[in-house]
């Protein structure tokens, strides 16, 4: 497959590893090149920075910070406690002024709790001390190091990337693979990163090397990123064990089980995890991230941020330090807010909308599409399923998506279950190629929403019986105790009873 | 004729015995339906089906004594679950049992409590924490919302509360509802 997909003349090319390709797919239109033409400039510190302690997946960060504390760029204000967690960091100096509930970027429009700080412009960060040679460094030190810096997946999902630098019962694994795909129409910023830091994103992937003791390392970029591509190849050039790989463009390819497909032609199992093959996928900014926190100390405090769609003037991509407000960089990229007729936080086929314009870029946000009435297509009538099939052929699972919508839609959920709801990404696909416009992946949200809730109720329940039985049991026990207590008294009355008058008589009688 | 009584009434002993053992070596403890209904039910230990608790409502089931639409925690789909655990025909809520509302937690506005416990003696599910002359506080992750605490407090400190929806509790509505960005090309 790859022999005559790279036949234009790029003759570094000569001796790529061989490509698989994975089921379905999809190729919307692809929108990058708006946002590439600019360079990356720093988004202006805004008035008063957001930084919410829930930016990844697991438990949230607890403030270790109080109203009215100064805080130095890099120093921690929030502290994972849990294992499944990351701390958060001031992004800038300042003062905190506050610490409460705010909007946070999620599809739900709810607030989260989030630490305040007003910078003080002077952006001064704490010293951190420097690791020096890593290659010194245990992997369980290297670790620790990355967790501390507050490092997770900068993809999107936000996973703590130190788990996942954890080789866990294996020696090594066989392939790191970092994720340069970006395949989702709109965002850049990964583009644009690759472009600007090669070398120190070779120099991340080599620190990522050490910690899981890789064999193999692949770096896997869209054939629509053809500038990222030369910068890479040539900054790993003299890398022994490091390619550099160009993949023909088609969306979900940057998704890490369809990614993998593609490299290695492995599958991972279902309910399984990419490790169980040997294989562990990390974004490109992770690497970067991974880079500075071990070259030189610094914490994830800030990242690239594509700010698209025709809402604003001057589409490009913003380092942005987290906590900055979605508003300021529409206002900088040329845009007006109020004019923006929806925001999407993410790509168009994955990302979701956002309900405010006040919610604060998080580490997982990598791209913010400000659609007007041009961008946005007036959404076509919901027709019934006419059984087509189109889905099923671009699932990248395999799964039956009309199956599955026909489960979800009457509320049948132990069916949609038997057909692997859960192997589902939700990536789009299928309601993008649906002719009756059926919003699919909405029903399989709904659908492992509805399975979840009903989990936790059973689990609650089971939890409830338990107490409730333990409660019953005391109240007998106790009963028992009471009367076993008054019987023992009654009894030693009546022996005193018969004691004190008739001594003799009672021990006579013994 | 003889050959015949005889075969059979030897044939009737030996399965007679085989039963008997049977019966004494696979003895179930306990009723299988009873905890299958038990686990249908939403375990809000309400009391409001006229039983003391889920596990009595259930027994009174299993032995046909009570309806399967006594349930108001229970909703629509318990008894959904229940006629098809039992093969009967569905039929919506005895409103005399109450009506389906949202699920509450109990609440002790605390400075007003005067430290009794007699909301403590009252919740079937030990969700209640503290000392006589002690204030009292509500474990809400415990609590089953069952509303048994709110008539005995003398002080009436204890109200019911709707659940707050956090983002970890948050789930993706049915489409109908949905904003969706897959309409943006």
């Amino acid at each position: 497959m790859s022999a005559n997909l790279f036949h234009d003349g790029v003759d570094i090319l000569h001796g790529q590893r061989r490509l698989w390709s994975f089921h379905g797919g999809v190729h919307p239109p692809q929108h990058k090149h708006e946002s590439t033409n600019l360079p990356v400039i720093r988004a202006e510190l805004p008035e008063r920075l957001i930084l919410p302690l829930h930016q990844h997946i697991g438990e949230p960060a607890e403030p270790i910070v109080q109203v009215g504390d100064k805080v130095l760029k890099g120093q921690m204000i929030g502290r994972a406690h849990e294992f499944l967690s990351a701390p958060v960091h001031a992004s800038t100096s300042g003062t905190i002024v506050d610490i409460g509930e705010y909007a946070v970027p999620h599809p739900s429009g709810l607030n989260a709790t989030c630490i305040v700080i007003e910078p003080d412009g002077e952006d001064r960060g704490l010293e951190h001390p420097r690791v020096g040679d890593y290659l010194q460094l245990a992997p369980s030190a290297l670790r620790n190091l990355i967790r501390e810096a507050g490092i997770v997946g900068l993809g999107g999902a936000g996973f703590p990337s130190y788990i996942k630098l954890n080789p866990g019962k294996l020696d090594g694994i066989d392939t790191l693979i970092l994720n340069g795909i970006e395949c989702e129409p709109y965002i850049t910023c990964d583009d644009m990163l690759m472009r600007e830091y090669p070398r120190e994103i070779i120099a991340g992937l080599r620190v990522m090397q050490h910690a899981l003791q890789a064999r193999v390392c692949v770096l896997a970029i869209e054939d629509n990123k053809p500038e990222a591509f030369r910068a890479l190849h040539d900054a790993a050039l003299h890398e022994a064990g490091i390619e550099v790989i160009l993949c023909p463009t088609i969306y979900p390819q940057g998704s890490e089980k369809q990614l993998i497909k593609v490299i290695t032609g492995k599958e991972v199992p279902a309910n399984g995890l990419a490790i169980h093959i040997g294989i562990v996928c990390h974004n490109v900014a992770t690497a970067l991230a991974v880079h500075h926190a071990v070259e030189h100390g610094r914490p994830l405090v800030s990242r690239y941020v594509t700010v698209t769609g025709a809402g604003v003037s001057q589409p490009r991509n913003l380092d942005v330090a987290f906590g900055t407000p979605v508003r300021d960089l529409i206002i900088q990229c040329g845009g007006d807010p109020a004019a923006v007729k929806r925001l999407i936080m993410g790509g168009p086929m994955m990302g979701y909308a956002l309900h405010s314009h006040a919610v604060p870029v998080i580490k997982t946000t990598n791209c913010i599409i400000a659609a007007t009435e041009a961008d946005i297509v007036p959404p076509r009538p919901v027709m019934p399923c006419i059984r087509c099939g189109a889905c099923a052929d671009a699932c990248p699972v395999m799964l039956l998506p009309q199956q599955l919508y026909w489960y979800a839609h009457t509320n049948d959920l132990d069916k949609v279950q038997e057909y692997n709801l859960f192997d589902c990404i939700e990536c789009g696909c299928c309601s993008y190629v649906c002719p009756s416009n059926i919003p699919l992946v909405q029903y399989y949200r709904y659908a492992k929403g509805a399975i979840w809730t009903k989990e936790r109720e059973h689990e609650q329940a089971d939890i409830a019986r338990q107490r409730h039985e333990f409660r019953l049991d005391r109240l007998a026990r106790e009963k028992a105790e009471r009367e076993a207590r008054r019987r023992l008294k009654k009894a030693s009355l009546a022996k005193n009873q018969d004691k004190t008058p008739h001594t003799e008589e009672a021990v006579d009688n013994d | 004729m003889l050959a015949a009584v005889l075969s059979l009434g030897v044939l009737s002993v030996v399965f007679g015995l085989l039963l008997g053992f049977a019966a004494v070596r696979f003895k179930v403890e306990g009723d299988p339906l009873v905890d299958k209904i038990d686990a249908i039910l939403p375990q809000t230990q309400c009391g409001q089906c006229g039983y003391p608790g889920c596990r009595p409502y259930a027994t009174a089931i299993a032995s046909g004594e009570a309806d399967i639409n006594q349930c108001p925690p229970g909703g629509e789909a318990g008894i959904l679950a229940l006629a098809d655990l039992l093969g009967r025909d569905p039929k919506p809520l005895n409103p005399e049992n109450g009506q389906v509302t949202e699920k509450m937690v109990a609440v002790i506005d605390e400075p007003r409590c005067i430290g009794c416990t007699l909301c403590i003696q009252a919740c079937p599910v030990d969700a209640i924490l503290g000392a006589a002359k002690q204030m009292h506080t509500v474990i809400e992750k415990e609590c089953t919302g069952c509303d048994l605490c709110v008539a005995p407090c003398p002080v009436d400190c204890i109200s019911m509360a709707p659940i707050t929806q956090t983002i970890d509790s948050w789930r993706w509505p049915a489409p109908e509802k949905a904003r969706m960005a897959g309409s943006y090309r």
